[in-house]
């Protein structure tokens, strides 16, 4: 213990030397630094806060320190974390590469590949983008129909993959194709990184309810992908997508973060916007009783999440545990967003132009944003379905 | 670590769970039912849980305790949860020895708190006035007499009032009903000439009264602290209460649910078992996403106690709250998932789901501490 509160010391020390007062603030969507070969940096001291925190390898502090990582075991990458936030420290580099490709080929990958990939994706030179979901695969990625041909020295792609969060912008994307079309579903699918660069690729953007067109839609016509490019053995891509998927489930289930929104969270909302009665009561019950059955179930989920990493730490893990985080904290986070909603009341029922500060048309960008949460990455209703099959044992039709 | 449990208190469930499934099965509350047993409770099995060191638990080993805290008190009763064990654990050592030990005087802790420690004498909570839990809304006066009190006035529900050997009253010295100042705490053996107690049946099986003070006489060392000045002790007595119940709420709500889960295996219905229809399962896993998540809120609850924290109000309400909600699910659900047997005495998962009635109107309904969990945070 004595060890890892001196790492405290020394962590919070290097953050106050080396994070810059405007990288404290909170941030919004434009000021997140996003991987990529044509990075963007929206100011200079976020440049120079991701270079620090990159060189440090604390842009993906749990990973070997020879593939450009922090090399921190879990609870000093937890102390990071904690003291990242008590400063306000915002997240220095963003990247799908880094919360889910980089730990697929950490596990999976062979050394070539890891060699590759890697310190890339540690340094942020590289995008990722994520390729799984088809217009005829959904809830039930399984029947993913995206080819992949044996062509002796390569492998030729031809299909499309549908909500591939922010390909437009993206390198390089990972996917799920079918390599044998005669295998049983989960059998015959292999796991494939390809260079959003080759011929053949294209991709077009869909706009959603909120406005926003961060889903993208990606074709492959006959794009040549070379035989390294294989994550994982022939037919085997199933379990390296089983175990990607935790990493999203654990991703979306990590509730607050970085997420842009509005600067005030409910409370602060409701005080605002509906304001204490002479009792100190929020003036409208109704709303308060909402307020703090959201409020209440935040802590508990906030709670649970402490509990994992403590079971964790002590080897008591029941692995069952995180299997519900992912529900609870999409379903949560949209009950968060419906609670903003009212609390804001006609505020919140702005789109754009004069009348509606930037907050408020957040708020409700964020509402329609929020329905896509428990449905990517696996429906409320799939992530049920995993429960009674897995936790509880229920037998199966 | 303050969210799982340590090897010792891991040792202490284990005890308990063997203990209780061997000798107080839910079978045992029904024939206290069915004898319509005085007490409410077995003396005998109490003193043997007294002897396991039950009692003694939390209690500081000046005073022949344990000093194992409350995360052990609350695995424990989270056991006895499971088996809806009759016992006046709850009335004596977590409500009463606690008034006696923030509020009591030294001599009052010495005469009070050893004997509770071996067994020798149970203690019960005289609060309740009114249809649901109003701790400020104590109209029962206490008017000084000479050297010492004179009680008056009435309480509604007092578990096991009936049967303990002294009770802890909260009684309105100065100011109105609803005040925080004013109220009293008064040490008051159960034969006291001018108290009646009357036994209640209650729902679930155990023991209640509702008790009438006629100038009941009291000497000046009944008096609990100072006059007048108990809510400050009052407060973190019914906090530690609230959530001791709440964990054998915890404990109820998880063998009901398992119970279901199992019959959702074993019963067939249009040749499948019904457990394969995804209308059940879906609700299932509801069931035990909000266990999960209450599991988490008890543990923080029980180190609050520990730890002596300032937020021990706010964990109180929201381990309460959610236990009431929680308990009230699974309850609902396990009958109607176990169709018409659900609703027959045979069966066993309606001792829970009465219980769980009781268990949610006791020190403070969902309601009640929603609204105290927002004010506490300041809205």
């Amino acid at each position: 213990m004595a060890d890892l509160d001196q790492f405290r010391l020394e962590v919070r020390q290097w953050l106050e030397d080396n994070c810059p007062a405007s990288q404290r603030l909170p941030i919004t969507r434009e000021e997140q630094v996003w991987a990529g070969r044509n990075k963007q940096f929206p100011s200079a001291d976020a440049k120079l806060w991701f270079e620090r925190m990159r060189d440090k390898g604390w842009t993906v502090p749990e990973w070997p320190s020879e593939l450009g990582g922090g090399g921190l075991d879990e609870r000093q990458a937890k102390i990071l974390k904690e003291e990242m936030k008590a400063l306000g420290c915002r997240t220095p580099l963003f990247d799908l590469g880094i919360w889910m490709l980089g730990p697929a080929v950490l596990e999976f990958g062979n050394d070539e590949q890891k060699q590759e990939h890697i310190p890339k994706i540690a340094r942020g030179e590289v995008r990722w983008c994520q390729g799984y979901s088809e217009p005829g695969a959904g809830s039930d990625l399984a029947s993913l129909q995206t080819r992949a041909e044996d062509m002796g020295d390569h492998f030729l792609v031809n299909g499309s993959k549908i909500w591939t969060t922010n390909a437009d912008k993206a390198d390089w994307i990972f996917c799920l194709v079918r390599t044998d079309p005669d295998a049983k579903k989960q059998e015959g699918i292999s796991f494939l990184l390809i260079d959003m660069d080759d011929p053949g690729v294209s991709t077009t953007l869909i706009e959603l309810i909120s406005g926003e067109s961060e889903f993208c839609q990606t074709f492959f016509d006959n794009v040549k992908v070379p035989k390294k490019n294989l994550v994982g053995e022939l037919n085997k891509g199933w379990s390296v997508a089983k175990a990607l998927l935790k990493h999203e489930r654990k991703l979306m289930s990590e509730i607050g973060g970085d997420t842009p929104g509005p600067s005030f969270g409910p409370v602060q909302a409701a005080l605002e916007y509906v304001g204490k009665g002479a009792d100190g009561k929020l003036k409208d019950a109704a709303l308060r009783d909402q307020l703090v059955r959201h409020e209440m179930a935040y802590r508990a989920i906030g709670l649970t999440h402490f509990r994992t990493f403590e079971e964790r730490m002590s080897g008591q893990a029941d692995s069952n545990v995180p299997l519900i985080m992912k529900y609870v904290g999409t379903e949560e986070g949209k009950r968060k967003e419906e609670l903003l909603l009212a609390l804001l009341g006609h505020q919140a029922l702005g789109w754009d132009g004069e009348g509606f500060n930037e907050d408020e048309k957040l708020t409700t960008r964020g509402w329609l944003f929020s329905k896509a949460l428990s449905i990517a990455g696996g429906t409320s209703e799939v992530q049920l379905n995993i429960i009674a099959k897995r936790v509880l044992g229920l037998p199966q039709q | 670590m303050a969210l799982v449990l340590n090897e010792e208190q891991r040792l202490l469930k284990d005890t308990a769970k063997d203990f209780l499934s061997a000798n107080m099965p839910v079978e045992a509350l029904r024939k206290l039912r069915d004898s319509a047993d005085e007490t409410g409770y077995s003396r005998e099995q109490w003193q043997q849980m007294c002897e396991l060191g039950w009692a003694s638990i939390v209690l500081p080993e000046e005073y022949d305790g344990l000093d194992f805290g409350f995360m052990g008190l609350g695995a424990i009763i989270e056991e006895s949860g499971r088996t809806l064990a009759a016992s006046p654990l709850l009335s004596t050592v977590v409500l009463g020895a606690s008034a006696v030990l923030l509020g009591g005087s030294d001599a009052q802790k010495q005469a009070i708190l050893p004997k509770v420690a071996s067994g020798e004498i149970t203690l019960a909570l005289a609060l309740e006035e009114g249809h649901h839990h109003a701790p400020l809304n104590t109209a029962l006066r206490a008017e000084a007499n000479g050297e010492g009190y004179r009680l008056n006035g009435a309480k509604s529900f007092v578990p096991d009032g009936h049967s303990a050997d002294k009770l802890i009253v909260v009684a309105r010295s100065s100011a109105a009903p609803g005040d925080a100042e004013g109220l009293s705490l008064f040490l008051v053996d159960g034969d006291t000439p001018g108290l009646q107690r009357q036994r209640r049946n209650m729902v679930d099986s155990r023991g209640a009264a509702a008790l009438v003070f006629d100038n009941v006489e009291l000497p000046a060392d009944a008096l609990i602290g100072e006059l007048g000045k108990a809510w400050p002790i009052l407060e973190p007595v019914l906090d530690r209460g609230r959530i001791c119940l709440a964990a054998e709420m915890l404990g109820g709500a998880l063998e009901c649910f398992e119970r279901t889960v199992q019959y959702l295996k074993e019963r067939d219905q249009f040749g499948v078992k019904i457990g394969s229809f995804q209308a059940l399962q879906h609700r299932a896993s509801l069931m035990y996403i909000e266990l999960e998540l209450a599991k988490s809120v008890m543990f923080d609850a029980l180190t609050a106690i520990d730890d002596n924290r300032a937020d021990l109000p706010q964990l109180a309400s929201l381990a309460k709250a959610r236990m009431n909600d929680v308990f009230e699910l699974v309850t609902n659900e396990a009958v109607q998932m176990h169709g018409g047997i659900g609703v027959t005495d045979e069966l066993e998962i309606g001792f829970f789901l009465k219980r769980s009635r009781v268990a949610s109107q006791l020190l403070g309904n969902a309601g009640f501490h929603r609204d105290r969990y927002a004010s506490l945070c300041g809205y």
